[in-house]
């Protein structure tokens, strides 16, 4: 047995891989750290020196932070309130004997092909719009005044434009999952006389659970990095009334030029992500031993 | 034991369904309409449904006031050469933890799961910075090479997944009927690792082609693939909807169509192989 050999050749071929992954991780990562601690700005070039954790301070200190904190935390939360109720309620509805099933399917998972930028304008320009949307034209033609969504309740509105983005990924999942669940399981449980409601609260569900965690789990990992959807309807406005952390970082840095600020912002951002993560790892972690 | 369905039940069932179904896609059937449409037409009031005067020529301004054609191709070209590119690192490595598996293997894997969770931003800086002094800003090149690293983790992922499901006494029995090694991967292991391949590159390609984080902060004009084009209807002059609607579906098309086909491996890939 050439077990030395093959296991030699096993780590020159993934060599590349594991390299260039820790170099994509380590190096930027660390040069976010170092600049967090410059007071360093693109316009004053030569001018950097170090300020210790004064960044972390004003930064954690900016009422801007203190709001995109919260509405990062509400459009992950909205967003994942949304497409999980609605993912159950679409995956329960197509897994019922129902005409045309593959069509209709197709038709509820077209959103999530299509690229951030596009749907955000879609929904900013043809829907959202106050004098040429399509919910304009509903609202007059019912009576009422058109609602200017996305200075009124900009962030409610960019929740709408990703749920609707992540529904289709979260229906796809908990239909996967719905469709592995035992046949006769259910059949058994109808026989001994229960309802359609205690079916799915105590059969459904808890066969549902790991579906659902996993949506749970890596939706926040991209919903915590929204970013085209706000650059393109709102720009973070009015105000900061829809900046989340990922746009005031990239404010910061590419429209103000705060390299030191926005290097902190960055970490901070790093920091809750990584709190998510850890979850993420232990659940699919679990998973990978079964 | 096939459960009985009562006629009148089913067809509720698909009523609700339809009607559902057909309003999530709605958007995305209206963008398509609206870009048949004349710019008057668009914005319209009440707005047309079916019954308007249909023309192609938003296609043809598109194209001769933007070059559309050029961010199409930066598209296809950054999708494709990061997909290809991420294959070749990923294919060798996934190809060894999947089948000379060490006590380490599931660390590797987890780690490179990790990599996958720092949030953009973190990076976002040093990586404009680097670009900007090695003159890769609004290149193809440099948004191959970060499209490349950060799909890596998933193309390692849902390859290795795939890999695994080789079963190894195939390869046994083959040595035994006396194949080469060069026979065996020949006739024995490629076969059955191509389909597995192919999901992968599919998945890749759909999530390359609609990035929009990287792709909008690297990239301005030269090199900026439809994400970044489309965003620069953001701040538009005039009637416009026509336009943006043609724009749009000729972006969406043709990703909407791959994406139609790898239903089941986009599960799979997305959740690591955690909900098959």
């Amino acid at each position: 047995m050439a077990t030395t050999h093959t296991h030699s050749a096993a780590r020159l071929m993934m060599a590349p891989s594991v390299i260039l992954l820790f170099a994509w991780m380590a190096v930027p990562l660390g040069m976010t750290i170092y600049f967090s601690f410059l007071r360093y700005n693109l316009l004053m070039p030569g001018m950097e020196e170090y300020t210790g954790f004064l960044n972390y301070q004003y930064f954690l200190t900016d009422p801007a932070f203190f709001a995109a904190l919260t509405n990062t935390l509400l459009l992950v939360g909205g967003v994942l309130a949304i497409t999980i109720v609605g993912g159950i309620a679409f995956a329960l509805l197509l897994d019922q004997p129902i005409f045309g099933q593959g069509i209709v399917r197709i038709l509820v998972i077209a959103p999530f092909f299509v690229m951030p930028t596009v749907s955000a304008l879609v929904w900013k320009n043809m829907f959202m719009n106050p004098v040429n949307g399509l919910f304009a034209w509903i609202s007059r033609s019912l009576g009422f005044a058109p609602v200017d969504f996305l200075a009124s309740i900009p962030l409610l509105s960019i929740i709408i434009i990703v749920a609707w983005q992540w529904l289709p990924f979260a229906t796809l999942i908990m239909l996967t999952a719905l469709q592995s669940l035992d046949e006769e399981q259910k059949d058994a449980a109808e026989m001994d006389g229960a309802g359609a409601v205690s079916r799915f609260i105590y059969i459904v569900l808890p066969h549902m659970a790991r579906a659902i965690t996993v949506v749970i789990l890596i939706e926040t990992i991209f919903l915590l990095s929204v970013f085209a959807e706000i650059l393109v309807t709102t720009n973070g406005g009015p105000g900061t009334a829809s900046t989340n952390l990922t746009y005031l970082v990239y404010a910061q840095a590419l429209l103000q030029f705060d390299i030191g600020g926005a290097s902190a912002g960055g970490i901070v951002a790093v920091i809750l992500a990584n709190i998510v993560a850890i979850f993420l790892v232990r659940l699919i972690g679990k998973n990978l031993e079964a | 034991m096939a459960r009985k369905v009562s006629t009148r039940r089913k067809l509720v069932m698909s009523a609700i369904a339809w009607t559902l179904g057909i309003l999530i896609f709605f958007p995305i059937l209206w963008t398509v309409l609206t870009s048949f449409k004349t710019e008057a037409e668009a914005v319209a009031s009440p707005p047309s449904f079916l019954f308007f005067h249909w023309t192609t020529e938003n296609y043809a301004q598109v194209q001769e006031r933007s070059d559309y054609f050029l961010h199409f191709m930066n598209s296809v070209v950054v999708s494709l050469g990061s997909t290809f590119l991420g294959l070749l690192i990923a294919i060798p490595a996934a190809w060894a933890m999947a089948f000379s598996p060490t006590k380490r293997t599931k660390d590797v894997l987890m780690w490179m799961l990790s990599t996958k969770m720092m949030p953009p931003v973190g990076a976002l800086i040093p990586i404009y910075l680097i670009f900007r002094d090695g003159g890769l800003l609004d290149t193809r090149t440099g948004l191959v090479i970060v499209l490349t690293l950060i799909n890596l983790p998933i193309i390692v992922w849902m390859l290795y997944t795939y890999f695994k499901e080789i079963p190894g006494e195939i390869l046994e029995a083959a040595r035994m009927d006396g194949a080469s090694l060069i026979k065996e991967i020949i006739y024995v292991l490629t076969p059955m690792a191509i389909p597995g391949i192919a999901s992968t590159l599919l998945l890749n390609i759909i999530l390359s082609w609609n990035e929009a984080f990287w792709t909008l902060n690297l990239s301005a004009s030269k090199a900026a693939p439809l994400t970044a084009f489309i965003a620069s209807y953001s701040s538009p002059e005039g009637l416009f909807y026509a336009k943006l609607s043609a724009a749009s579906t000729m972006a969406i098309a043709p990703i909407l169509i791959m994406g139609w086909f790898s239903q089941k491996q986009l599960v799979r890939g997305l959740t690591f192989g955690a909900v098959k």
